[in-house]
């Protein structure tokens, strides 16, 4: 076992640095899967160079396991994998629910740790007495039901949504030590499965002085965004299922609009009215909450797109590294206007760049799972990821946006959104305990 | 553009469907599936509420400021504080000359229509109760915050009219990020 270590240990000092404290290159992954692999299995929590102990069974293997449930959640041994909620008593204003990036691999979000926000708490909305009326400069105003909605020809897409507040705490003046889940806990990427609104608003007729699309919940606060007709016939969709299942209520059960790529509050859940119009509505939400103060007093609306943007997952705040070694640098990259082109990581803050591997698929508008070999020396090092989109669109600094974006002037609080659509870099400094800590680098 | 073609393709449908159906044709017709149901104006009524910034939705009616401080005091007030000054929900009244990224979005010094004010407190408030009030209570705690803010005179009358021409300190100061996007 210690002579295998030993081979394992040279082999890792002899992979092809690409960059500056420790990162490897990403083709190490392909050339020496089986053996990265085991040294990776060796990595987080190990306990390299202890000696084997000789192999038991456990008791589950000597007993009969438990009735099958009709519908399986996660081990209770993962009961710590929850989404942060920052209302739990339900008290009169909005309420978040936050992804816990940390815990979570690939690029699609479990329907439960999906992220969720809502303006008049989780409405308990009757499939059956649901309705969607299209009207206003249409040619023929039209009602669906849920029933009649799910007899259109279906279209499956994976994509993510992102509420345009997700990682305001970088507007901070200073860093706020906060995990990943804290940070950009307010985007998540599913499978969508519904009807193209194109085929609706085509079946309604389209007024040709129409631009906009208003589009109403079902909710308490009937909250109401005005779209653009342009993205409603270009790729929006009434979506009904989410990674295959009727969509969670905390995503707009029985449907919700989905714009691939637009503002999370754009994509109006409990969907039930779509009027078409020549004007925005010029709604509280877009009016107002998600409309975004510039230094200068004056601010932006209709900001709509979720810029190109990345993070590391892991490490990350809260996950120790333990030992020196190989670890794997992960996270998720992903863009409002199309594919994932290319995901440079730095261990020594931003001084040198290695390229991450890309994992397939890498698909327009969705999360894209970004790796990057590293060798962890036991010293100091600042992790930081960038990623460019496939329109040549980069991730901009965190120095870049507070230039253009104004940051505050104290810490506030986590919870709080001092603007809106923040895409910069993360910095995650680890130290020489392998502590890791969310920093402006 | 698309949405001209979506218009055009669905005339040209219509005129295919009526030729088809002249000839008494069985032939499956490539469109939609149609199965919306046509649904009057009227029908849509209870639902049709958009305020827009020209005024248009907003229904008859009217309310004053001395009208709209009981109805606040009531109804409003144990969320907004006394006076709309504030209490578990946002104040209503005060706060900084400007909006900066510490906070402090309010009514005058942000919001760029006055017509947002009366479509959000219809649509969405009371919070416990949102739709509860009558059309002229909606118009009588609009005015009752508006003349609070000093965007209107104590005893001026908000209705449809007058609520679209109420000035938004605010109004010419935000740019659209996108424009090509719309």
């Amino acid at each position: 076992m210690s002579h295998s270590k030993h081979r394992q240990n040279r082999q890792l000092e002899s992979l092809p640095p690409v960059a500056g404290n420790g990162l490897i290159d990403r083709r190490a992954l392909l050339g020496r899967g089986v053996m990265v692999a085991s040294a990776a299995a060796a990595g987080v929590g190990s306990t390299v160079g202890a000696a084997a102990e000789p192999m038991v069974d456990g008791p589950w293997s000597n007993e009969v396991g438990a009735v099958i449930p009709a519908y399986q959640v996660a081990s209770r041994f993962e009961k710590h994998v929850m989404r942060t909620v920052d209302n739990p008593d339900n008290v009169p204003r909005n309420s978040r629910a936050r992804t816990p990036h940390q815990l979570l691999q690939g690029i699609i979000t479990p329907n439960g740790l999906h992220f969720t926000i809502c303006h008049g708490g989780v409405p308990d909305i009757d499939p059956d007495k649901h309705r969607l009326v299209i009207h206003g400069l249409v040619r023929q105003p039209l009602v669906f039901t849920l029933d009649a909605l799910a007899r259109y020809p279906m279209v499956s897409r994976i994509g993510f949504v992102e509420c345009g507040g997700n990682s305001a705490p970088l507007f901070s003046n200073e860093p706020l030590q906060q995990n990943v889940q804290a940070l950009h806990g307010l985007a998540s990427c599913s499978e969508w499965t519904g009807v193209l609104l194109s085929t609706l608003l085509e079946e309604s007729g389209i007024d040709p002085k129409a631009k906009w699309v208003i589009a109403e919940g079902a909710d308490s606060p009937r909250l109401h965004r005005s779209v653009p007709l342009k993205k409603a016939m270009e790729d929006a969709m009434v979506a009904i299922y989410q990674n295959g299942e009727r969509i969670q209520p905390g995503q707009g059960y029985p449907m919700r609009l989905w714009l691939p790529g637009y503002e999370g509050n754009m994509n109006v859940k409990y969907l039930r009215r779509l009027t078409l119009t020549e004007a925005p509505a010029m709604s509280y939400y877009e009016a107002r909450t998600y409309s975004q103060v510039l230094p200068d007093g004056k601010a932006y609306q209709f900001y709509f797109l979720q810029e190109v943007k990345s993070f590391i997952s892991s490490p990350s705040p809260g996950l120790t590294l333990k030992d020196p070694g190989y670890y794997e640098i992960s996270g998720v990259a992903y863009s409002g206007t199309g594919r994932i082109a290319r995901v440079m990581v730095s261990a020594d803050g931003g001084k040198s760049w290695g390229e991450a591997a890309l994992q397939d698929p890498i698909l327009p508008k969705a999360f894209t799972r970004f790796r990057m070999p590293w060798r962890w020396n036991g010293g100091p090092a600042v992790l930081q990821s960038r990623a460019w989109d496939e329109g040549g669109n980069v991730q901009p600094t965190r120095a870049e946006i507070v230039a253009h974006r104004g940051q505050t002037s104290k810490p506030p609080s986590v919870l709080a959104f001092p603007s809106q659509h923040f895409n910069g870099i993360t910095s995650w400094s680890v130290d020489n305990k392998g502590e890791v800590k969310h920093v402006y680098a | 553009m698309s949405m001209r073609n979506a218009w055009l393709n669905s005339l040209l449908g219509t005129l295919a469907l009526a030729l088809a159906s002249s000839l008494a044709s069985t032939v499956a017709f490539a469109d939609g599936p149609k199965l919306g149901k046509p649904i009057t104006a009227q029908e849509i009524a209870p639902w049709d509420i958009h305020i827009m910034p020209d005024g248009s939705g907003l229904p008859a009616g009217s309310g004053t400021s001395t009208q709209g401080a009981p109805i606040f005091a009531q109804k409003c007030a144990a969320c907004h504080g006394e006076g709309a000054k504030g209490g578990q929900s946002a104040a209503l009244v005060g706060g900084p000359p400007r909006a900066s990224l510490d906070g402090g979005k309010t009514i005058p010094n942000y919001w760029p229509h006055a017509t947002t004010l009366f479509d959000f407190i219809r649509r969405a408030m009371p919070y416990q109760a949102p739709k509860s009030l009558t059309d002229n209570e909606v118009y009588a705690v609009t005015a009752y915050i508006l003349a609070l803010n000093k965007l209107i005179g104590e005893t001026d009358v908000v209705d449809a009219q007058s609520l679209p021409k109420v000035k938004m300190p605010n109004r010419e100061n935000f740019i659209i990020r996108f424009p090509d996007r719309i």
